[in-house]
Parts: C-alpha cells; structure tokens; sequence
C-alpha cells in the first residue's frame, strides 16, 4: 500500500476537501487532515480491509511556536498484517486575545491507546479533545496552572504555598 | 467546559454506593514500585474499578530534550527507563543518525556491539520483571536468584562503560568506547553459566504449581483489545501475536542474526493471561543469548578488534539535521519504544520530542483487564505487565 493509494481511498470516501495538503519532503511522508474530519479518517483508514492500521504507534501534540500561533496533532500509525506506517497530521489556529484552548476530535473512540496519549497532549499542550470520555490531566495535579510544554510557558514560581523554583 | 472531565471523576468517586469502597492502593505498596497510586472502588474482595494516577516521577524529559543538544539529551534517554538504558539509548542515536543520513556508514563492529549490549540489558531487565514478579506473587528465592544473575550483567556493562546503569555508551555515530579487551571471551563464560540456571529458575517458579495457580487464567488479555490499546512487547506477544520491531524493523544488525519471536500459547490456561507475559520473557531471555552468541562469535571471528579501530571515527562535529519530523520506533524489553522529533534546521536542539514510551500504552489497559477481579489478582496483573513508571511520566 502505497502514499498514492491511501490518498485515493480517502479521496474516494470522503472527497478531495478531506485531504488539506501533504508533506513529501522528509523522510516520513505525511497527509494533513482537516481537523474535524480526523476521527472518521482513522476510523476508515483502521477498518477499512485495504490499509488496516489497526495499531496507532504515537501521538503528539506540537505548539509550533508563538510566531505561527498554531497547535498541531501528529498520529502515527502502523499496520500490523501489512508492515506499512502512516503519519496524519491536524492543525488548529488558536486565536490569542481569547481564552479558548486550540480544539481537536478526539479519535479515542477508534484508537484506545488515544484516550491517554490526548490526556497527556492536554496536560502539557493544553489540546482540548472534544468527544474524549475523561478529559483530565494525567502527569500533572489536577489544579496545576499552565501548560508546560507550550513555548510561552513560564515556570510557575509556587505550588500551594510550596517554592518550587 | 473544560473541567468536565475533572467533575466527572469527582462524581463517580463521590457516588460509590453503600457497599463499596475507594480503597487506595500505592503509592508505597509493593506491587506498584513505589511510584504509582491506583484508585480501586471495591466490593469486598473484587475490584469494580481501577484508576491509576501517575505523574509522582514526572521529570520533564521532553521539555529538557528541548533545552539540550541531541547528544546532551543521551544520558537523559538512559532514565527514563532505566533497566534497559541500552536500549533507549540506541533508539534515540538511530533516530537521530537518520536524520542525519549518516545510519548507512556506522561501522559493522560498532553496530554488533550495540546489539550485544542492548541484547544483555535485555536480559538483565527480564531477569527484575521475573524476580519481582515472583515477589509479587509471594516467593523470595526467585528473585535473589534473578539479581544474582543480574549482577554479571551489571559488572560487564559497568567494564565496558564504566557506569552501572545509567550508561552513556551508544552514541550518535558511535560509541562512547570500544569493548575492553577480553569482553567477548567473558560473554561466552556468562552464557555458559547462565544457561543451566535458567533451567533451575524454570523448575523453581515456571513449573510452580502456587505460581501456576496464581497466574494462569487471570488477568486475560485479549488480542484485539491489546492492539487497540497500543499495548507492545510481551503484553502484545504474550496474546499470542508474533509481532517483534527488531524483525518487522529489521534495524541495526538484526537482521542478520537469528532468533525465533516467543509468543503466548496459552499452555496453562487461556492465551493472553498472566502466565503467558511471564513465560513470553523466560523464552525472550533464551532468544537473547542466542543473540548475545552470535554477536560474540562475529566480533572475534569477522569484526576484530584492531588498533586501529576508532568507535567515535563517524561521531558529527556538529549535529544539525534538516528541517524534517521523524518517528523512530525500537524493540524495548516492554515494547515498542518511540521517538518523535521536529528538527528546525538551524539549530542543533530539537524543535519538539515526543518520546512514545512502551510502558505508559501498557498500563493503559490495567482498568480495562481488571474489571472484576480480586483485589489479590490485581497485584499478579499489576506485576504482569512489567511497566516502568520512569519512563510512565517520564
């Protein structure tokens, strides 16, 4: 199974605007999905018997910087009977005056594994996933302020009274 | 809106019926290694519901692998799990050495030396999920029998590298040293001691029948659930799927040397219990001394040891990949051990590094399979899956 093909699939299935550009410079080829659209792309790219990637490797979320002003979610899938990866990746503008976290489907109804890996984007990227079932902080306490993985992040001075720098 | 999530948990704990209890399991007790807590609502004996809370570790690895240049950020990989430092050590140098483009010219010897000791920190981790395993269980011999055996491996590592366990040893484009002479004539000694004590330590616990019985039918994990949990290594093999990232991968110099993949086969109770994660690491550690055997007899035979041989000849003066993003993914003793980087090409630090770590998809399944069980069986699921909270919250 080749990029071309699971690009006709999706094409196929859902029609060209699902598919919002590609990356085909590097080494890992990746398709980048319009960020509503996910969870149904890795539904069909999971079930569906020609591409089967049952099995999803990683997730990250990235903040790309102040300067770009944009968050973004890179799955890692792998086909267990085809021996083939795939990499997809949403992206979400945030805007900056409001307090609105960059938003993202939650594909934890697909992949269970995501349940955690999105806890985990949320705890340190501040990702909201809609549609996830638990949507806490997993390594940090829950009242802990801040996302610390984002760019802009300061170090917090305090925790409850506690010096901690 | 996003403190549902928060709410949520506070209202079911708030809602346990009469009955029931929340019953806090860690973060000191034995089976959860001193770092994770497990919230268990219970009744009575059985376990309703799991919820485990980390993050009592949480050292920052990626932020600081994002202050630090990629051969800075080595000693930082060899913590996160650290039974196994080799190995995380040689996943993050391979990424990085793809990036870089220079994973074709890696000396032969070096590439041997790096599977040989990735192999005996593979044993050596098996040899603590074993001991500790039969602890959890209630027997002490196998472990002080487990650690002894270690200690070989502890003081081989130690003489090449010149530390214990946190080792430094493989770096980007190299080795920190070459193996000190006599290395390889002492590998085959410890093979040829360990193996009849394998044998011993079969009879002691594999063929236990208290060991069988606490064991064998509990905590079963189904094929399709494990794949859907992302789970990997022995917890994914141990449901009985051949499925091993050093074969399907074929990295480094795996693919040259042989060795079967052990799976589960349910031979004393149903496929994906507990018994069959414990008996997929006894064969593994088998698999690995073949391996180790292999590597050995290439390094005296083909790969010598000549004067002028220089393990850091291929080392970068200066590690600045292109602008790319890349995912390397590596066999760990628990599994599939992950690296995502975003290189900016400018600079030598990454721009972002995810670390995708096998034990934090293993443990996710632990509310799945214990649904139900007694508190008792807990503790053997608990000890089954063999994760390491260091690399959990990293």
């Amino acid at each position: 199974m080749i990029f071309e093909d699971i690009k006709n699939i999706l094409i196929t299935k859902f029609g060209s605007d699902i598919i919002v550009g590609e990356e085909t410079s590097g080494l890992q080829w990746a398709l980048l999905i319009a960020p509503q659209n996910i969870t149904a792309v890795c539904l069909e790219l999971r079930d569906n018997p020609a591409t089967y990637f049952d099995f999803l490797s990683n997730l990250s979320g990235v903040d790309y910087g102040t300067a770009e002003n944009r968050f973004g979610v890179v799955y890692h899938l792998a086909s267990i009977p085809y021996h083939t990866q795939l990499t997809l990746k949403v992206s979400c503008t945030i805007n900056p005056d409001a307090d609105a976290l960059p938003t993202c489907q939650s594909v934890s109804s697909v992949y269970k594994t995501a349940e955690w890996h999105e806890r985990e984007a949320y705890d340190m990227l501040g990702i909201f996933f809609k549609n996830h079932p638990d949507m806490r902080r997993i390594l940090l306490p829950d009242d802990w302020e801040g996302f610390p993985l984002r760019k802009d992040y300061v170090e917090a001075e305090e925790y409850k009274g506690i010096k901690i720098k | 809106m996003y403190n549902e999530g928060l709410e949520n948990y506070r209202k079911k704990i708030a809602s346990v019926k009469a009955d029931e209890m929340v019953l806090n399991m860690g973060p000191q007790h034995p089976s959860t290694h001193g770092v994770l807590r497990l919230e268990l609502i219970t009744d009575g004996e059985i376990v309703r519901e799991v919820i485990p809370h980390m993050g009592y570790l949480h050292r920052c690895f990626e932020k600081h692998a994002e202050m630090l240049t990629y051969q800075q950020t080595i000693p930082f990989t060899d913590r996160m799990d650290y039974l196994a430092s080799m190995n995380n050590s040689h996943a993050w140098v391979m990424g990085v050495e793809r990036m870089m483009g220079i994973d074709k010219e890696i000396p032969k010897r070096v590439e041997y030396i790096r599977v040989l000791v990735c192999e005996m920190n593979r044993i050596a981790s098996h040899l603590i999920a074993i001991g500790t395993y039969g602890i959890d269980i209630g027997a002490f011999t196998p472990f002080l029998w487990c650690f002894r055996d270690r200690e070989h491996i502890m003081g081989m590592l130690e003489w090449a590298s010149g530390s214990r366990m946190l080792y430094n040893y493989i770096w980007v484009g190299g080795l920190f040293y070459d193996l000190p002479v006599g290395f390889e004539e002492r590998c085959l000694e410890f093979i040829s001691y360990f193996k009849p004590k394998m044998v011993e330590l079969n009879q002691l616990l594999t063929d236990n029948q208290v060991f069988i019985n606490r064991t064998a039918n509990v905590g079963i994990l189904p094929l399709d659930v494990a794949i859907n949990y992302g789970c990997s290594g022995p917890m994914l093999r141990g449901s009985g799927l051949k499925y091993d990232l050093r074969r399907i991968d074929g990295y480094s110099a795996y693919p040259e040397l042989e060795f079967d993949i052990p799976v589960g086969t349910g031979l004393m109770g149903k496929v994906g219990d507990c018994w069959d994660r414990y008996k997929v690491r006894v064969d593994e550690i088998e698999q690995s001394l073949k391996i180790m055997e292999q590597c050995v007899n290439r390094l005296q035979k083909e790969l010598k040891r000549t004067p002028d041989f220089d393990p850091r000849a291929k080392l970068p003066r200066k590690l600045t990949p292109k602008a790319q993003d890349f995912y390397i993914r590596a066999e760990n003793p628990r599994g599939e051990l992950g690296f995502y980087f975003i290189a900016d090409g400018k600079t030598e630090k990454p721009f972002r590094v995810k670390s995708r770590a096998p034990s934090f998809c293993n443990l996710s399944v632990l509310s799945e399979i214990s649904k139900g069980v007694l508190i008792a069986d807990l503790v053997a699921i608990v000890g089954s899956i063999d994760f390491m909270l260091g690399e959990v919250d990293r």
